[in-house]
């Protein structure tokens, strides 16, 4: 690997510059054996497919900000499209300089090095990830669309009252100390809890119950909304998030079959099961609301296929379809009554970030101690006579990942809210973000409680 | 003169402004308007979480009319706007002292 391999492909690109000029059969010859001295196993196939998968799971984090954007008061809607998208950026940024290479590069167990600072040596696969068919940067890219949209679910627990800027200074520093980290000891084989055994497919653990984990330990820090539970604040345009529900279920293709990092059967499992989860999910969710409040909602059905999502993210490369019914169906209906527990605890998970990202990621995670399969792929669970070690693993790397990320989180947020402040001032919360942070508005008239205009349908005759 | 203000259902305003057309009635000011009656306010569901909406969106539609005009305009009003449930509306009249037409002047009945 390493330096004679660049210049060897320095070499190619020099050769097809002047292969017109030689005789077609053998530059064409020529051009072949260079190539494949370079790319020992590089796949056409499997490189397509995880460039796509990466748009995939990129355009997650903008459905992400209409799903959560519709949820919020109509004051608030910008300030929280606001609030992804400059993670977006943040991410972006931070991943190539030197975060990917902290996350995926090196022997650490605990944490990687700084031997891809950026992008330096980025023609070698990071270690473990030897046998990966597409280049190095295709996984560069795929796996920062993921660190994008971690920190942006957080955004959910906290919305209606973070500064802008603190959000997005916090959005680097919990990159770096709690994502970095955490990626790293499970989905880098050189990482304790990969190592240990713990199955997390496509980031049940990593990006679910962490994000989970960190949305309550800020919403500990920066108290309740003001008027919440009292006053009640209900969402400002469902069509939102229908339409943002649709966009993370789609893109979720992209993340979960995409972790195969190929284009095979494997793939082909993990969106299966990705799909039928989030439909049995989604039927639970509204089972669930039809006994207990006499009607399904819209808002449910969009609720019940992101638990599903959730649900189904560490365990669908490692179940069967059937096995996903089960998970899936599970998860529209624990996180459904799980969205309770704000009221009980009193604590403002504004938009059910606990609920539904940190019970649903661990709920996948612990079912694949259950219904993992060998005939898929990894380790056998209990109910397929492979015992409870299985379980034992994921429960030690969920217990592992939720306590890291709590505390961590906890101490972060602590610093920022006590130096620059985390948390808008009384009167910009009642003010609305979209004005106090943004000095915008989204809306033309702002009318009471809905954002629909009344007259609108009857202007023509 | 008199001023008659209607608080309509949305869905009727067009039932309405046809119907008055229909009668002569020249022109109207429409505005969006939330309010409650007797009808109250109901209540929506989110992930489990009951919200009472008291304040309903309606339609607010005032007619200047002269004096001799105002019982047959309510007539018309309340007829078209009628759907026999809770939460038709109202229609009220006030008396009205002077109204001035802006680009001539106009003042009184010819200003209507």
């Amino acid at each position: 690997m390493t330096r004679p391999k660049l210049i060897a492909w320095v070499a190619v690109i020099q050769l097809r510059h002047i292969s017109p000029h030689l005789n077609g059969e053998n530059a064409h010859l020529n051009i072949g054996e260079n190539m494949s001295f370079v790319n020992t196993n590089f796949n056409a196939g499997d490189t397509a497919w995880i460039l796509v998968a990466s748009a995939l799971v990129l355009l997650m984090t903008p459905g992400l900000a209409f799903f959560y954007g519709g949820m919020v008061r109509g004051k608030n809607v910008l300030g929280m499209l606001a609030q992804n998208f400059v993670t977006m950026g943040v991410v972006s940024v931070l991943w190539i300089t030197g975060v990917f290479s902290l996350a995926f590069v090196g022997t650490g167990k605990f944490i990687g090095n700084l031997h891809q600072f950026g992008l330096n040596h980025i023609w070698q696969q990071p270690t473990g990830f030897e046998a990966l068919t597409i280049p190095p940067l295709v996984f560069v890219a795929f796996q920062l669309m993921f660190a994008i949209i971690t920190p942006a679910l957080i955004t959910g627990g906290t919305a209606d009252r973070l500064k802008f800027g603190a959000w997005t200074l916090f959005s680097a520093v919990w990159l770096i100390l709690v994502y970095a980290p955490v990626a790293h000891w499970v989905f880098s084989p050189s990482g304790w809890l990969f190592k240990l055994g713990a199955e997390d497919f496509a980031g049940g653990t990593v990006v679910h119950a962490n994000a989970g984990a960190a949305a309550l330990a800020v919403i500990l820090v920066i108290g309740r909304r003001r008027g919440w539970p009292k006053e009640r604040m209900r969402p400002h345009n469902v069509p939102f998030v229908l339409l943002g529900a649709g966009l993370l279920w789609f893109g979720w293709f992209g993340f979960n079959a995409g972790s195969a990092l190929a284009a095979n059967t494997l793939s082909a499992y993990a969106f299966v099961n990705t799909n039928t989860a989030t439909g049995a999910a989604l039927l639970g969710w509204i089972l669930v609301e039809k006994i207990r409040d006499g009607h399904p909602t819209t808002l449910g059905a969009a609720s019940g296929a992101i638990a599903g999502l959730v649900a189904i993210t560490p365990a669908c490369g490692f179940v069967s379809p059937m096995g996903s019914i089960l998970i899936g169906f599970a998860a529209g209906i624990i996180c459904a009554l799980a969205t309770k527990l704000k009221t009980i605890f009193k604590f403002d998970d504004a938009l059910d970030v606990v609920g539904v990202h940190l019970v649903g990621g661990v709920l996948g995670a612990l079912l694949i101690g259950l219904l993992g399969t060998h005939m898929i792929n990894g380790a056998n669970g209990l109910f397929y006579k492979g015992g409870w070690t299985l379980m034992g693993h994921q429960v030690i790397a969920v217990a592992a990942v939720v306590a890291y990320s709590f505390v961590a989180t906890y101490i972060i947020a602590q610093i920022i809210d006590k130096t620059i402040g985390l948390r808008v001032s009384d009167d910009d919360e009642a003010a609305g973000l979209d004005l106090s942070q943004h000095a915008e508005t989204a809306y033309e008239t702002a009318s009471y409680g809905g954002g629909s205009r009344v007259i609108s349908s009857s202007e023509s005759n | 003169m008199k001023l008659i203000t209607a608080i309509l259902k949305p869905f009727k305003l067009d039932d309405v402004k046809n119907a008055l057309q229909a009668h002569g009635v020249t022109g109207m000011t429409v505005s969006e308007a939330s309010g409650y009656g007797r009808q109250g306010g109901h209540t929506e569901v989110y992930r489990g979480a009951e919200y009472t909406v008291d304040l309903i969106p309606k339609v607010r539609l005032e007619v200047l009319v002269d004096d001799s005009e105002t019982e047959a305009v309510i007539g018309v009003i309340v007829k078209a706007a009628s759907t026999g449930s809770i939460g038709d509306g109202k229609v009220w009249s006030t008396p009205v002292d002077q109204v001035v037409r802006v680009r001539t002047g106009e003042r009184g009945v010819d200003a209507i």
